[in-house]
């Protein structure tokens, strides 16, 4: 009753400070920025957020929450073009989406699919804001109850959902998502500094790479070079009509689905740590799970839109818990999002444990900000799909140095050095081959986006319980099994058996026939040799490291026996088993293009770049590709350089970024942006 | 490092300064950016510490140069932002228009011999240092057993403490509660102090240190709720180089009294003068905001102004307390006496801890 009397005045006062036509006008203001900036993918909040920090400080609280709250809720709601669209994830707040949505596209349902997932976009933030509103004032016990072994049990539980997303042959996927985990280790160990496969002769990979380089190079790439093969549209049929009431019509079929992943998009978004990367596949697995008919799953079933995108605008809210209640941010752009709160006025508002008595209010004020915001960015979206829809009727070859030039800009944004573009195409090019060869893809970016998680809760875990063991085996036991780590067992296990049960059902890469023994066995001796060296590589970290050996050794063998068992089995079956699934027998007739052509163009970009700097290169990339692969005119391929090029300065100088450089700008001196 | 390089090292220092003495006494004509963007390299992404303390600046700093240049916060991140102070150590001063701003993460590595340390601190010229304190903070029932005395009515307890990593801030904590005689198991792994304190939080953690900034906006709910007790501050350092109370906790002891009143702790020695040039590194001159090598004496003087402007601001101690804590920001001379506490720390003590972290946590850094 105490905690209704205080917050009802609060909700009050929160309404009375949200509907002011100031307030809503720098909301819609963040909202449309946020729009235009959640449309280019690799750009997401944090590139909005930087973009509107040079203003917030002294603003008025109120309008700069506003401003900044509408352009940080609407990312996950305008990526979700380039996911259905293109089959490019737009952030990592829509992966999943991508495995239906394009699908759908490619079939002319592009409208249906865009509005299904802004309804339940909408819906999403709705059901996150009316939920967080009640459990914010209970959060922060509830929270605390979450520690490292149930932070570790989730994240093992994000990762069984390689089960179901493992595709035809489950070992090929565990496979996956072993090599996306190691892949996710390349760096500095997070507990002793050790280095695992880099050196500091080679500083680029002591960082690890990027989620956005990873998520770019293993999906944007492979389609876009797979489409640009083909040398069509993306859709293969003229777009059906009436699309987007279909969509919402979809939606409202599936409200309860709609229901069930916006609440696990919120509970997840709560706890700290994870920062929600992986809840649009557990929302997928979750629908797939709980669908009676899975047969169309990964090739364009409505439900695989609507699970990932109810959970993803839902996540959004549930981040606000740990960023305003702790003061630790649940993502980058939250991290952004709290310092930029501290410019605001005259710092009046602290984000963290006081947040809840000194400022309920505020905290009220943005949550049904995000919930606002949420609303108006879904109309907009929904008025412009039918247009932007479009773009799949566009013969590709036009799109794909636009789309290649965004994706290389947004991946060198991650570390400003040359090496995020060589990085770029060389994830890419295992994303090729993991699409031609039928490897789960999803299953390899669950893994990596994992990875970091699962070894430093498990090394944390086991630490913490050591002590706690040696205090006394009761306390230890207690520590490790606890009530809610129980129950997520038991889910874990029902999710295992009930998903590898399925997998072979949904297909993630979609149908593939099968080619010859040589092709798929060559990539898997080099996946083999992969795992092998990350294996020798770690055991060579000396033991009081060994904190940063044991995982990727663990890892590494699981990876080694699997590799092992799909080697025995590729000599003994036939050549007609979905083992040696390659997509290139089946697209042969539609490819236009050989593969090595295509990806000599953008191998060609990334030298030239190193030569002459990416404006430069870029320039000729542009201008030889539209004449050269597009058969365009001398004419028409300089007034697209011309724009291609002053898009990229005006986004470059808005967020006040430069390019990559070239030899050319070491020996010379230029002004930017050639610099 | 060898004793001839840390001889340089103090002449390049001391050279630096008088050239900043007579700069500063002669009022040269300063520059005028007028039209000029200013970039300001942080060698960390857009979402640490140092981005907020550089995104506060940044419109402060515009308003007080002459001329009112735009200045833009450039994110360099990076091998532990070794990469972005080895690409300035690369920029040569032309028309004041790249500025750099280093952090106790940047200092450590360069006093440790980091192989990866291609920059010299004695070559840049610092306009503005910001100053930090630290305070350690335990259970209250912990804390009751140490009140007023030393630390060794707790010298048997198991102790889990979660670090970012020896070699990095926290070193200075964790060599703190080693000379206190505390058996302290580090957690690593964790990204920033506030999951440290989140740990602290559910009860996994055991002790914990925080910021003086983190600490009033994260740990005095904590107290006020009765959940955790403060216990020392690391201290402030006077003009003299002196430890004393930090004036943000006046009423909390600083290590040293602790460590005065603790058996086995001394307060000379090696240990200590490892432990205090360390802490120097890392806290009171944690933040600097430098001008590339070969800068001229005119914009040392211009830049040195602007950041004086800032600081005398009728609204300064308003609006940096919320958002920088109650720090010392200190320029010219100040500045300079900060970055050589900062960045000469006599080889023994250097050859200390760098034994220390092989002996005890195995890190080598060669």
């Amino acid at each position: 009753m105490d905690l209704i009397a205080t917050a009802l005045p609060a909700l009050n006062d929160a309404f009375a400070m949200i509907l002011q036509p100031h307030v809503i006008g720098y909301l819609i203001l963040g909202v449309c920025m946020g729009l235009a900036i959640g449309v280019f993918p690799g750009l997401g909040g944090i590139a909005g957020l930087s973009l509107l920090l040079p203003f917030m400080f002294g603003m008025e609280p109120l309008t700069g929450l506003a401003l900044m709250v509408g352009m940080v809720a609407v990312v996950p709601t305008s990526d979700t073009f380039a996911s259905v669209l293109m089959g490019i994830p737009g952030s990592s707040a829509s992966q999943a989406t991508v495995l239906d949505g394009f699908p759908m596209a490619k079939k002319g349902q592009a409208a249906r699919a865009l509005s299904a997932a802004f309804a339940s976009s909408l819906f999403g933030g709705l059901v996150g804001a009316a939920f967080l509103t009640i459990f914010i004032l209970a959060a922060r016990p509830i929270v605390l109850l979450f520690k490292t072994p149930e932070l570790l049990m989730i994240t093992i539980f994000g990762l069984s959902m390689v089960g179901i997303l493992a595709g035809r042959v489950a070992i090929k996927g565990i496979v996956a998502a072993c090599l996306g985990l190691l892949v996710g280790t390349i760096g500095e160990g997070a507990s002793a500094g050790e280095l695992r496969m880099s050196s500091y002769d080679w500083p680029y990979l002591t960082d690890g790479l990027k989620l956005v380089i990873v998520g770019l190079g293993i999906f944007a790439i492979p389609e876009i070079v797979a489409l640009l093969r083909q040398d069509k549209a993306i859709s293969d049929r003229a777009p059906l009509g009436g699309g987007w009431a279909e969509g919402v019509k979809d939606w409202w079929a599936n409200k309860w689905l709609s229901v069930r992943c916006s609440l696990i998009g919120v509970l997840v978004g709560v706890i700290p740590g994870l920062g929600g990367s992986v809840v649009d596949w557990i929302a997928y697995g979750h629908t797939v799970q709980t669908a009676k008919d899975k047969s169309e799953f990964g090739k364009g079933d409505v439900r695989g839109v609507i699970g990932p995108e109810s959970s993803n605008n839902a996540k959004e809210g549930g981040g606000l818990v740990p960023t305003l209640l702790f003061g630790i941010p649940g993502s980058g752009s939250m991290a952004i999002f709290i310092s930029a709160i501290a410019l605001l006025g005259t710092g009046q508002i602290e984000v963290g444990p006081s947040m809840l008595k000194n400022n309920l209010d505020f905290t009220y004020a943005i949550v049904w900000l995000l919930a606002l915001a949420n609303v108006v960015g879904t109309l907009i979206c929904i008025a412009a799909s039918g247009g932007i829809a479009k773009l799949t009727s566009i013969r590709f070859a036009l799109l794909a140095p636009f789309l290649f030039m965004i994706i290389a800009f947004a991946a060198f944004q991650s570390n400003q050095d040359i090496m995020d573009l060589v990085a770029l195409f060389a994830i890419g090019f295992l994303g090729i081959l993991m699409r031609r060869f039928d490897w789960s893809r999803p299953a390899f970016l669950i893994g990596f986006v994992l990875s970091d998680p699962a070894e430093t809760y498990a090394n944390q875990a086991v630490q913490i319980a050591n002590s706690r063991f040696r205090k006394g085996f009761g306390e230890g036991l207690e520590y490790i099994f606890s009530p809610i780590v129980i129950v997520l067992i038991i889910i874990t296990v029902i999710s295992v058996v009930v998903g590898l049960r399925q997998a072979k059902n949904i297909m993630a890469e979609g149908d593939v026939k099968s080619g010859t023994k040589r092709a798929p066995m060559i990539f898997l001796l080099v996946v083999f040799a992969y795992v092998i060296a990350a294996f020798w590589n770690a055991s060579l970290i000396p033991d009081h490291a060994s904190a940063d050996r044991v995982f990727p050794r663990f890892v590494a063998s699981v990876g080694l026996v699997g590799c092992a068992i799909l080697m025995i089995q590729m000599m003994m079956r036939p050549e007609t088993h979905p083992l040696f699934s390659d997509r290139e027998k089946q697209d042969a007739e539609d490819n236009t293009f050989g593969l090595w052509p295509t990806l000599a163009w953008f191998a060609g970009l990334l030298v030239l770049t190193s030569l002459v700097g990416f404006i430069l290169a870029l320039g000729v990339f542009l201008f030889s590709f539209m004449i050269w692969r597009a058969g365009k005119s001398p004419v028409f391929a300089a007034v697209y350089t011309a724009a291609g090029i002053a898009f990229i300065c005006s986004m470059a100088s808005l967020l006040n970024r430069d390019f990559p450089a070239g030899m050319l700008q070491s020996a010379v001196d230029l002004p930017w942006p050639l610099k | 490092m060898s004793l001839s390089i840390f001889t340089r090292r103090a002449a390049l220092a001391l050279a630096a300064s008088a050239a900043m003495a007579t700069g500063a006494s002669a009022g040269g004509h300063g520059i005028n950016l007028e039209g000029k963007t200013v970039e300001w390299i942080i060698p960390f992404s857009e979402t640490g510490g140092s981005a907020k303390w550089a995104n506060f600046y940044a419109p402060l700093l515009s308003e007080a140069l002459p001329g009112a240049p735009t200045v833009v916060v450039k994110f360099m991140p990076g091998a532990g932002s070794t990469k972005g102070a080895n690409w300035f150590q690369e920029q040569q001063y032309e028309d004041g228009t790249v500025i750099f701003g280093s952090s106790g993460s940047t200092q450590f590595p360069y006093l440790l011999d980091d192989p990866r340390v291609k920059y010299e601190y004695n070559d840049w010229n610092v306009v503005l240092a910001s100053g930090t304190g630290g305070v350690a903070y335990l259970p209250p029932a912990l804390a009751e057993k140490v009140a007023g005395g030393g630390a060794s009515a707790i010298a048997g307890e198991d102790f889990i403490y979660g670090s970012q990593g020896a070699t990095r801030l926290d070193l200075v904590p964790l060599l703190a509660w080693e000379m206190l005689g505390l058996n302290v198991e580090p957690v690593f792994g964790i990204k920033g102090r506030g999951d440290g304190r989140l740990m602290f939080e559910r009860g996994e953690a055991n002790i914990d240190y925080q910021t003086s900034s983190s600490y009033l906006k994260g740990v005095t709910p904590l107290v006020e709720a009765g959940t955790a007790s403060p216990w020392f501050s690391f201290g402030a350092l006077d003009a003299d180089g002196n430890i004393t109370r930090d004036p943000t906790f006046p009423d909390m002891p600083t290590f040293k009294e602790v460590c005065e009143a603790t058996d086995g702790c001394e307060t000379s020695g090696e240990k200590w003068d490892a432990w205090k040039a360390f802490f120097v590194a890392g806290f009171p001159a944690q933040k600097m905001v430098f001008l590339p090598a070969g800068a001229s004496k005119d914009a040392m003087v211009t830049y040195t102004k602007a950041f004086e402007d800032i600081k005398a601001r009728g609204d300064f101690a308003e609006i940096s307390e919320a958002r920088l804590g109650v720090y010392p920001q200190m320029t010219g001379a100040e500045a300079t006496t900060a970055l050589a506490s900062a960045t000469q720390v006599p080889d023994s003590a250097k050859s200390f801890v760098v034994n220390w972290l092989s002996e005890r946590y195995g890190v080598t850094l060669n």
